[in-house]
């Protein structure tokens, strides 16, 4: 059996958490979240905002980290349109505008039919430069968003009236797949005016930890990876969702089934590595 | 023949066996996608618009719209989404396949990522920076009547100052005077540096200390909060400890050595939660992958009820498509 571990070939490791992963899909396995306490400040600043509040999506993510931010995306659209709030959809990715008609074909269209594009929500599209947008959006929205995403002048769009810069917004839901994301958003927008405008994120797995010190003070609530995705979507699920909600609205905990199995597996194998290297040294290999 | 090249033979041979008995035995088959029409420009004269987009459609949508009427055109098969299915599930699967050796299809998959990444970002880089940012401040009634109708603005001429840097960055690749790039870089560095390290400064260095300053004993309205304390205790440690880890300027010896120590433990607790949530998100990625397999290809599951299977089924059968 020692030899045998010792000289597994990896592929086999391979295979083995393909099967981790695979079967809980297949078996569409779920199980009950129970949201610790950034998830449920996210929830809080979002649920604080009154009807007509204005909220700044911004989806700075590809498809490529879709299938983690995805959830947290669709969640924060719905969480937003039940509480009526007027949404500013942007993005600071190139690939973004198509994450924000997901969510707007996805999400409004379907569930919120009576939504109206630009009194209800607008989608201000892609721009580049990453912090130089948001340096130059927190004095002057018009200097670079002259039209939506559609190509519609920006003042002919009603919501859009009043609104000179985006410290105007109530709160900024950022969904980060990297830079320009949350880091370039609290360093240029939330740190410069604490007073202004507040921040909750939802970021990638690998994100999370750069992220945490700059809990609870410059950002008071931070959804990370999966795990943050899934206890959201049960707050607002919990909160709001109605028994027909569609599967989109349980992507997330969906797929915390699959974590959970890969997980152990991967616990499993550091578990067995290290009783291999505590054997070989015991034993005096080197 | 080498033993991984059969494995690789008979692994394509059992996955084609899979796809032919899938095709040839699945009731509602698999890997399609339909598209609805949506009219566009309707007005008196035009009850069913000027003309046609399509959004995508739920295979249950079709069937509905089929068994209403047989004859509909509304909801259709979209043969080019469903091309774009089958490509993405042969590269899904050619990407997989490094896992088990290095192989063409992985070659051409790599291949394909890496143009196709470089094409979208000059194609975007045109049509969203060049064009709104630059051209439309430059021209904004040639832009407004070329590409963008919603465009009202007079022109600024400040904005041949960015031109003429790109001109100069471009420059580059002229055969002589490659040196001119260096102005316009020297620029973007500058510009750069004086933002980031503006921000640098205010949102990670300075915030950051004011964020460490937290009371070691915390009381709340309803006396001593014992975890809070532990917290900004474990905070506090944590810091000092990790500080004294990275201060080489007294040697590593007694109490500073034993604090480093520390420091160090703290610092691969760090290192270990950063290894947990970068796993969570590859798994998570993986997952996606597969559910993509499984569900838009294969048609294996359907957790978005988007074939409502029973539903379906029934309505098929009952419209005699499925025999």
């Amino acid at each position: 059996m020692y030899d045998l571990l010792r000289n597994l070939d990896r592929r086999w490791i391979f295979l083995l958490m393909l099967l981790a992963v695979a079967i809980p899909i297949l078996l569409q396995s779920q199980f009950p979240e129970k949201p610790t306490g950034l998830a449920k400040a996210v929830f809080d600043e979002i649920e604080q905002l009154e009807e007509g509040d204005r909220v700044l999506l911004a989806f700075d993510f590809d498809p490529a980290s879709a299938g983690e931010l995805g959830p947290m995306a669709t969640i924060f659209s719905y969480h937003c349109a039940k509480k009526k709030l007027k949404m500013y959809y942007m993005a600071l990715w190139p690939v973004g505008p198509q994450m924000i008609d997901d969510s707007i074909n996805n999400v409004i269209k379907k569930e919120f039919p009576e939504m109206v594009y630009g009194e209800d929500y607008v989608n201000l599209g892609f721009k580049s430069g990453g912090e130089g947008v948001i340096k130059v959006i927190l004095t002057d929205i018009r200097k670079l968003f002259t039209t939506d995403g559609y190509g519609t002048q920006i003042d002919e769009i009603p919501m859009m009236q009043g609104v000179e810069n985006i410290r105007q917004m109530d709160l900024i839901a950022n969904v980060s797949a990297g830079s320009a994301g949350t880091k370039e958003w609290v360093q240029y927008a939330i740190t410069p005016y604490p007073d202004d405008l507040r921040i909750v994120a939802g970021c990638t797995g690998v994100q999370a930890p750069l992220l945490y010190p700059y809990i609870p003070n410059q950002l008071p609530g931070l959804l990370g990876a999966i795990k943050g995705a899934a206890e959201y979507e049960e707050l607002v699920v919990s909160t709001y969702g109605d028994s027909d909600l569609p599967g989109i609205y349980s992507e997330a905990r969906r797929r915390m089934g699959p974590q959970l199995i890969a997980h152990m597996l991967m616990i499993a194998l550091i578990v067995v590595g290290n009783i291999i290297y505590f054997m070989e040294r015991k034993k005096g290999v080197s | 023949m080498q033993r991984s090249t059969i494995i690789s033979i008979v692994l394509m041979a059992v996955g084609a066996l899979f796809l032919i008995l899938r095709l040839a035995t699945s009731e509602q088959g698999m890997g399609k996608a339909y598209v609805r029409a949506v009219p566009q420009a309707v007005d008196a004269q035009h009850p069913e618009g000027r003309w046609q987009t399509v959004a995508s459609a739920d295979p249950a949508e079709y069937w509905r719209a089929e068994k209403a009427n047989p004859e509909q055109t509304e909801v259709r098969v979209s043969w080019a989404n469903s091309i774009g299915i089958w490509v993405a599930a042969f590269f899904t699967l050619a990407i997989f396949s490094f896992l088990f050796g290095d192989n063409p299809a992985y070659k051409v998959a790599e291949a394909m990522v890496v143009g196709v990444s470089a094409a979208y970002w000059m194609v975007v880089g045109f049509w969203e920076v060049i064009v709104p940012n630059l051209l439309g401040k430059l021209m904004p009634g040639m832009i407004k009547a070329w590409s963008m109708p919603g465009l009202d603005a007079e022109p600024d001429l400040m904005y041949i100052v960015p031109l003429i840097l790109g001109i100069l960055l471009l420059w580059r690749l002229a055969p002589k005077g490659a040196w001119i790039a260096r102005w316009p870089m020297a620029f973007i560095i500058g510009v750069f540096c004086g933002l980031r390290l503006i921000s640098f400064i205010h949102a990670d260095f300075l915030s950051q200390i004011r964020n460490s300053i937290v009371p070691l004993v915390v009381m709340t309205e309803s006396g001593f909060s014992f975890w809070d304390s532990v917290r900004n205790l474990t905070l506090v440690v944590g810091i000092l400890s990790c500080l004294v880890y990275f201060f080489f300027s007294i040697e590593h010896k007694g109490l500073v050595g034993k604090t480093a120590r520390l420091g160090t433990w703290f610092l691969m607790i760090t290192f270990g939660a950063a290894f947990g949530y970068t796993v969570m998100g590859r798994i998570a990625l993986l997952a996606i992958r597969l559910e993509f397999l499984f569900d838009d290809w294969l048609w294996l599951i359907d957790p978005n009820g988007r074939r409502a299977l029973s539903e379906a089924v029934s309505l098929l059968q009952g419209s005699g498509v499925l025999g």
